[in-house]
């Protein structure tokens, strides 16, 4: 086996960032080059996830620096899925950006950052090193920041400087654990550290640590006392650039406090109260946020922060079950939350606003798209066949085995509150008597659009609701998966040696 | 050494902190920078500081046999120092087109992405 296979997601995402970047003032080519890039990706991905399914871990020591001292990339279960589901995704939003991103937004480098997002997506979660990490995130931010500023209205400079505070703080808090942890252990392997970790005396230390990272994750996650800034800014950039926000960036917090957690601390039944904790409150908080709102996408926001708490919940109830719920629930959530997002454009595209007062007759005038945009909506939902529905039978039960009826009544709570929001949303969007918008001049309304263009906003959310379907209709192998990865992230004795080992 | 670098981080942390929570954003860059230098000297002094002992081997043995400077800690502040100032410029250049934008430099008039639309 060539060992820089696991690479190659992050060679070809900055390769096409940097040709993307040779035609910058050439918008035609840069929309197709980049949707070309994200297909080639897509394969790329489909091709690690089975060498990986079939072969099991595979590690690349940087520079052939042995395990501990070296920079280390892992390409696990968990990691391989997360790729693959960037590389869905990015497809979706970048043939969607193409249509629906103005031009005048195009030309200060929307598609090369775009890429550059996605590089640091992946390696995020392809890397083994808890510094290397933190680089990595810093990657991220720095493209939102651009992404979330492209354009510069009001609105949009108003929430960047939420956005970029909190997310700054985060990474702070992010840097001063890793410093704390380095002090305590001398090591930034992750897997080295699972090992070193449990031979420290001083258990406070450890746990502050812990505290420490589960803040600066939490920050970016969006979880309970620390999500104010999301709602603030998640509904002010483009449509595309909302929709892989809301996708991606709060999963790779989710993402990092899946893999800090089930590695580095374990076992620790006060930390793991803490999440169960948080956990409770950020299904109850973020599901009643989203009752008050009235324009669609501070609705999703809402709705993100409510469904972080069941990936949370997983994690912290700590059985197999559990995180296997939480982590099809991580697989679930990527693809509908890209596609509502997306969902919130084309509604925009029809009838130019998305103030849901404002909003209706969608159903009578657009039957077609509106059947189409009804199965991310209740995706969502989980109305059983559909795929939100498995995840959470999985943590109900893993919450009754545990005998946390706090937890399962929050998952229910959350689960109802979110149906009656969409219940609402559909009535109200959709159902409606239809209002008379006075029309706005210089917009590019849905009805007005060529054939083609269109297309580049259907083609996309069709796209994620089969993904999404084939979620929910071949639960089957969704749980398969997603019980797999839970064996290797509770059982993680395997990726320590898969990194360690390699020193023969 | 190791008592003043401890204060001397304190310090940065508890005016960082201080500085970010006050409403001027002018105020808010500054917290960020005093905050990313507190969080590198930590590093710093969480590597254990040795005098004058650089981490070279002799020719002739393996291992080290006298404690030496842990070279780690500092390649660490070296990137997370480059990285800061990248998003530090970032922030004054953001900050600079908010406040032409919306013409206040009080974070509490930043309130239009609450507002029902």
């Amino acid at each position: 086996m060539n060992e820089q296979l696991i690479l190659y997601p992050l060679f070809l995402q900055m390769a096409i960032s940097i040709i993307l970047m040779f035609g910058w003032a050439r918008i035609r080519f840069q929309k197709v080059f980049s949707v070309f890039g994200s297909v080639v990706s897509l394969a790329l991905a489909i091709w690690l996830f089975t060498y990986i399914w079939n072969n099991g871990t595979q590690t690349i020591q940087a520079g052939n620096w042995e395990a501990p001292f070296g920079i280390t990339f892992v390409a696990d279960m968990l990691s391989v899925t997360l790729v693959l589901l960037t590389a869905i995704s990015g497809l979706a939003v970048s043939i969607f950006s193409g249509a629906s991103v103005l031009r005048d937004r195009l030309r200060f480098g929307y598609f090369p950052i775009f890429h550059f997002l996605l590089l640091g997506l992946n390696g995020a979660f392809l890397t083994g090193d808890i510094f290397n990490l933190y680089v990595w995130f810093e990657i991220i931010i720095i493209s939102s920041f651009v992404l979330i500023t492209i354009g510069g209205e009001k609105a949009q400079l108003e929430g960047a400087v939420k956005y970029f505070t909190l997310n700054i703080l985060a990474s702070m808090i992010f840097l001063t654990a890793i410093a704390v942890l380095y002090g305590i252990t001398g090591s930034l392997n992750m897997a080295d550290l699972a090992g070193q970790i449990a031979e420290v005396e001083n258990r406070g230390l450890v746990q502050i640590t812990a505290l420490l990272f589960l803040i600066g994750f939490g920050i970016k996650a969006g979880v309970f006392p620390l999500y104010f800034w999301l709602p603030a800014s998640y509904h002010t950039p483009p449509f595309a650039v909302s929709a892989i926000f809301g996708g991606l960036l709060t999963k790779v917090g989710v993402y990092a406090l899946i893999r800090v957690f089930t590695l580095i601390f374990v076992d620790d039944p006060f930390l793991n109260n803490i999440i169960m904790i948080i956990a409770i409150l950020t299904l109850v908080s973020g599901g009643i946020g989203a009752l008050v709102q009235n324009n669609m996408r501070k609705v999703f926001s809402y709705l993100i922060i409510c469904h972080i708490g069941y990936m949370i919940a997983g994690l912290g109830m700590f059985t197999e079950i559990a995180i296997a719920g939480a982590i099809f629930y991580l697989i679930h959530d990527i693809i509908v939350k890209t596609n509502l997002f997306m969902l919130s454009g084309v509604v925009y595209r029809i009838k130019g606003t998305n103030s849901m007062r404002d909003l209706g007759g969608i159903y009578a005038k657009w039957p077609k798209i509106s059947l189409l945009l009804f199965i991310p909506l209740f995706s969502l939902v989980g109305i059983p066949p559909l795929s939100g529905f498995w995840p959470k039978i999985n943590l109900i039960k893993a919450g009754f085995t545990n005998g946390s009826y706090i937890t399962v009544g929050a998952i229910i709570f959350a689960s109802f509150i979110t149906l009656v929001i969409i219940a609402k949303m559909w009535a109200e969007v959709f159902w409606k008597e239809d209002k008379e918008l006075p029309l706005r001049s210089n917009f590019g309304y849905f009805s007005k659009m060529t054939n083609a263009k269109r297309m580049q906003f259907i083609v996309p959310v069709a796209f994620l609701s089969i993904v999404s379907l084939y979620i929910g209709f071949g639960a089957e192998h969704i749980q398969e998966l997603s019980a797999r990865i839970a064996d290797e992230l509770v059982n993680s004795q395997g990726y320590i040696d898969a990194v360690l080992k390699s020193k023969n | 050494m190791e008592i003043l670098l401890a204060l001397m981080v304190g310090i940065l942390y508890g005016t960082g902190i201080y500085m970010m929570l006050r409403r001027s954003m002018v105020k808010l860059i500054i917290g960020i920078i005093l905050l990313g230098n507190g969080a590198n000297l930590l590093i710093f002094l969480l590597g254990r500081i040795t005098k004058g002992a650089p981490p070279i081997i002799q020719g002739d043995a393996k291992v080290f046999v006298e404690a030496f400077a842990d070279p780690v800690p500092q390649a660490l502040i070296l990137t997370a120092i480059v990285i800061s100032f990248g998003l530090q410029s970032f922030a004054i250049v953001l900050v600079k087109r908010a406040h032409t934008v919306v013409r206040t430099d009080d974070l509490d008039e930043m309130n239009a992405t609450d507002e029902d639309s």
